[in-house]
C-alpha cells in the first residue's frame, strides 16, 4: 500500500490515495471494506477526477490480468487490467479486432467498460458495454457473474457506471473478424461546419468508422473548416500484401512537462493551420494501418505533459440530432470569446444502449482539449452546458473534471435507476471517487 | 470537491467578515461553493457574511467565533470550522489581519505584540492545524491573504509588514513542505486595497478595490502561482521594488 498523488490524463486537481495492487478476486474483495472509500484505476485515461479518490484506496487492476483463448466465435475472456493495447497484439494476429477502440489503446478493459467508452464506429456497432457478453463484478457483498440476461439491471449499471457499482475482475468480450490489419480510409477536406454536417448525416451510414476533425479557432465564413476521415476494414482482396501484425509503441515521447501557456491561442491557430492544409481535399480508399487510423493519439508518448503543469479540460458532449444547432452555437461561442482549442473531433453516435448512466446517445459528439489557465474558460463551459442542457444533451463523466453536480440529473435522467442498484450492491457507499463526490454521484 | 479550475465545492474562512473575503466568497458561491463555513471575532458581522454566502448560491453555511489575539483559540478553531463544514473541505482562506496604526504599535508595546500576535502567531498557529487536516484528507488548498507590504518593508507600516513578512515566508516553506500531498497552498499579495481595514489611509498607485482582488484571486486558482498578485501587474511591480537602492526606496515609499 503506498500514498500516492493521483490524477486524471489532464492532470488537473490531485488527490492523494492509498494505492494497492491485487492479483486475485479474493484480495479486491478484501479492499471493498474499506471505510474510507474505494475505487478501481486502469491507466489514468479518464481526463477528470474519475479513477482517483482523496483520503481513499484506489484498487490499480493491472494486476487482474490474463487473455484467455479468441474462440471460433470471437468471444474472449480478459481480465479487466488488460489493457486494448495488449489485447490486440494477440488478437489482430489471429485476425479479431476490438469490436470498439477509442482514440487511444492505452485503456484498460475495466475502464472501458466503467466508462463504456465509444469510438469511430458509434453510429453502427454501439459502445463498448454493447460487446461485452458477461463481466465478473467484486462487489462489497461479494463477486457475481452478471451479463445483459442475468442481472441485467446491475449489469447495465456497471456498463457506464464509472466503477461505482464494483471493481470488474474480467469479461467476456465479443471479438471483430478481420482479414488484414489495413483499413481503407477516404479523407475529405470541407472548408465550413455545414459542409462537414451534411456530409457525415448523408454518408456515414456507409461506413464503419468515421470522424471528422474540426478547427474550432477560425472565424468568418470558415468557421468549423473540417477535415472528414471514414473508413472500413481492408479485405485481403482490397490490399496488395495482406498483414496481421499487432500495434507497435510509440516512437516518439515528450520527456518532460512543456511551459503552462505553450499551447495558447497563437499556437494553436498554427498548429491547426498547418493540419488543415496538410490533409487532401479529396482522396479515396488510402490503405492505413489499423494504429495510424484508430489511435493517432499513440504516436506520441505522454502528449499530456503538451499543457504544463496546469493541465487541460476535455469537454465533450452529445446533443440529439434535432439539436445540431447546438454543435454550431457551442464552437462559435468558444471562437468568440478566444478560448485556444486544439482541432476538436466531431462524431456521430447510433442507438444508446439500456445502461442508465452511458454517454451516447443519437446524434452528434463534439470533444474538445482546452488548456487551463487563468482566462474566462470556466464561465464559457458554464455557458455551454446550459446550451447542452436545454438541447437535450448531455456531458460525458469520463472527460469531465468540471461539470456542476446541479446539472448531472437532468443531463442524465435514468440517474436514480442507477442510485438504485448502487444501493441494493453497495448500501454503504464504499465505492466512490472525486468525481462520484464532486458531482453527487454518491452522499459524501 | 474542488474542480480542474480550483473553484471549491466547501470553503472555511478564518477571517469571514473581511471585505475581501465576503467579495471572494461572493464569487466562489456563484462558480461552485455550497457549503461555507465562517470564522471571526464578531457574530453580527459573520452572520451578515452567511446569509450573503446563501444570497449568492451556498446551500450550507455556519459560523465560528475566535479571538485571534489569543493563540491557543486557534486550534480549536480550526477543528470547530472543519466540523461544521462536515465532510471534504475544498479551500480554507486565511483572511486574519489587522492593520492598526503604526504611531500607536511604536509607542505602546503590548499593542505591539498584540498586532504581530493577529497578524503572524495566530495564523500560524491554526496554519498548523489546517495543514495536518488537509494533508489527512489527502486533496485541499490553502489561500493565504499576504500583502505587497511583504514584498519589501516600509518604514510608515514596517511593524505590520513585517508581521505579514512572517506570514508570507511561513507560507512559502509550506507549500513548499505540501509538495506531493494533494494540498496545495497559494499567496495573495494585494496592493493597497479600498476596504474598511485600510479606511482613511491615503492611496497609492495600483490601489484596487475588493471586487478586484475577488476576482484576481478566482482566476489565480485555474493557475499553478505560488504567488497570486493583485492587480496582476504588481508581479512585475514587485521584482522591481525588490531591488531598487535604497535612497530609492525611501522616496518612493515615503507615501
Amino acid at each position: 500500500m503506498a500514498r500516492t498523488s493521483l490524477s486524471g490524463w489532464g492532470r488537473t486537481s490531485p488527490s492523494i490515495a492509498d494505492v494497492v495492487s491485487p492479483t486475485t478476486e479474493s484480495e479486491v474483495i478484501a479492499q471493498l471494506s474499506s471505510a474510507r472509500g474505494v475505487i478501481a484505476r486502469g491507466l489514468g485515461r479518464s481526463y477528470g477526477d474519475a479513477a482517483q479518490l482523496a483520503g481513499g484506496v484506489v484498487v490499480d487492476n493491472r494486476g487482474l490480468d490474463g487473455i484467455g483463448p479468441i474462440g471460433d466465435d470471437g468471444l474472449v475472456s480478459v481480465g479487466a487490467g488488460v489493457s486494448i493495447d495488449e489485447l490486440l497484439s494477440v488478437s489482430i494476429p489471429q485476425g479479431w479486432f476490438v469490436p470498439v477502440t477509442p482514440g487511444t489503446r492505452q485503456v484498460t478493459i475495466g475502464g472501458a467498460i466503467a466508462a463504456d467508452v465509444h469510438g469511430k464506429n458509434h453510429h453502427v456497432d454501439g459502445s463498448f458495454g454493447a460487446h461485452v457478453r458477461d463481466l465478473r463484478l467484486a462487489t462489497p457483498g461479494g463477486a457475481l457473474t452478471v451479463s445483459p440476461s442475468d442481472d441485467p439491471d446491475l449489469f447495465w449499471a456497471t456498463v457506464g457506471g464509472m466503477g461505482l457499482t464494483g471493481v470488474v475482475i474480467r469479461a467476456s468480450v465479443q471479438m471483430l473478424r478481420i482479414e488484414t490489419d489495413q483499413v481503407l480510409v477516404d479523407t475529405d477536406r470541407y472548408d465550413d461546419l455545414d459542409g462537414v454536417m451534411a456530409a457525415m448525416k448523408d454518408g456515414d451510414a456507409d461506413y464503419r468508422y468515421s470522424v471528422a476533425w474540426v478547427d474550432c479557432m477560425t472565424r468568418g465564413a470558415h468557421m468549423g473548416r473540417a477535415i472528414l476521415t471514414r473508413g472500413v476494414h481492408a479485405s485481403r482482396a482490397d490490399v496488395a500484401h495482406a498483414t496481421l501484425l499487432g500495434p507497435k509503441s510509440a516512437k516518439l515521447v515528450v520527456p518532460m512537462d512543456a511551459p503552462s501557456g505553450l499551447l495558447n491561442p497563437l499556437t494553436i491557430k498554427a498548429f491547426n493551420e498547418l493540419w488543415f492544409r496538410s490533409a487532401p481535399r479529396h482522396e479515396v480508399s488510402e490503405a492505413q494501418s489499423l494504429s495510424t487510423f484508430f489511435h493517432p493519439l499513440d504516436g506520441v508518448r505522454d502528449w499530456n505533459r503538451l499543457y504544463g503543469r496546469r493541465g487541460f479540460v476535455q469537454y465533450q458532449f452529445c446533443v440529439p440530432d434535432a439539436a445540431s444547432e447546438t454543435i454550431v452555437d457551442a464552437i462559435n461561442r468558444l471562437s468568440s470569446s478566444g478560448v485556444p482549442s486544439f482541432l476538436a473531433v466531431l462524431k456521430r453516435f447510433g442507438p444508446a444502449n439500456a445502461s442508465p448512466l452511458s454517454f451516447p446517445m443519437p446524434g452528434w459528439t463534439l470533444a474538445l482539449d482546452l488548456p487551463v489557465g487563468p482566462g474566462r474558460l470556466p464561465a464559457v463551459l458554464d455557458e455551454l452546458d446550459g446550451f447542452v442542457l436545454a438541447a437535450g444533451g448531455r456531458v460525458y463523466f469520463a472527460k469531465d473534471a468540471r461539470l456542476s453536480p446541479s446539472k448531472v440529473a437532468a443531463m442524465y435522467p435514468r440517474l436514480d435507476e442507477f442510485l438504485e442498484v448502487k444501493r441494493r450492491v453497495d448500501p454503504e457507499q464504499r465505492l466512490s471517487s472525486d468525481l462520484a463526490r464532486r458531482l453527487h454521484l454518491v452522499g459524501e | 470537491m474542488e474542480n480542474a479550475f480550483g473553484q471549491p465545492q466547501s470553503v472555511v474562512v478564518l477571517g469571514g467578515s473581511s471585505d475581501i473575503a465576503r467579495a471572494l466568497v461572493r464569487r466562489l458561491c456563484a462558480a461552485r461553493t455550497q457549503t461555507v463555513v465562517l470564522a471571526g471575532r464578531d457574530q453580527a458581522l459573520l452572520d451578515a457574511a452567511a446569509s450573503e454566502a446563501r444570497e449568492h448560491g451556498a446551500t450550507t453555511t455556519a459560523t465560528v467565533l475566535f479571538d485571534a489575539q489569543d493563540v491557543s483559540s486557534a486550534q480549536p478553531a480550526v477543528s470547530d470550522a472543519f466540523e461544521a463544514a462536515g465532510a471534504t473541505v475544498d479551500l480554507v482562506i486565511m483572511a486574519v489581519g489587522l492593520l492598526g496604526n503604526q504611531l500607536d504599535y511604536e509607542n505602546d508595546a503590548a499593542l505591539a505584540g498584540r498586532m504581530a500576535t493577529v497578524n503572524f502567531a495566530w495564523p500560524v498557529a491554526a496554519l498548523a492545524e489546517v495543514r495536518r487536516r488537509l494533508v489527512a484528507q489527502g486533496s485541499g488548498r490553502i489561500v493565504v491573504m499576504s500583502s505587497m507590504g511583504a514584498v519589501r518593508v516600509r518604514r510608515t507600516a514596517y511593524l505590520y509588514g513585517a508581521a505579514k513578512v512572517g506570514l508570507d515566508r511561513l507560507c512559502v516553506g509550506l507549500a513548499e513542505s505540501l509538495e506531493g500531498t494533494g494540498v496545495t497552498l497559494q499567496l495573495v499579495r494585494p496592493g493597497h486595497v479600498r476596504s474598511k481595514m485600510t479606511a482613511g489611509i491615503p492611496e497609492i498607485p495600483f490601489t484596487t478595490g475588493v471586487e478586484e482582488v475577488a476576482e484576481t484571486v478566482l482566476a489565480g486558482l485555474a493557475t499553478d502561482h505560488l504567488v497570486i498578485f493583485s492587480p496582476p501587474v504588481l508581479r512585475y511591480a514587485a521584482f522591481v521594488l525588490r531591488h531598487l537602492p535604497t535612497p530609492l526606496w525611501r522616496r518612493v515609499a515615503r507615501r
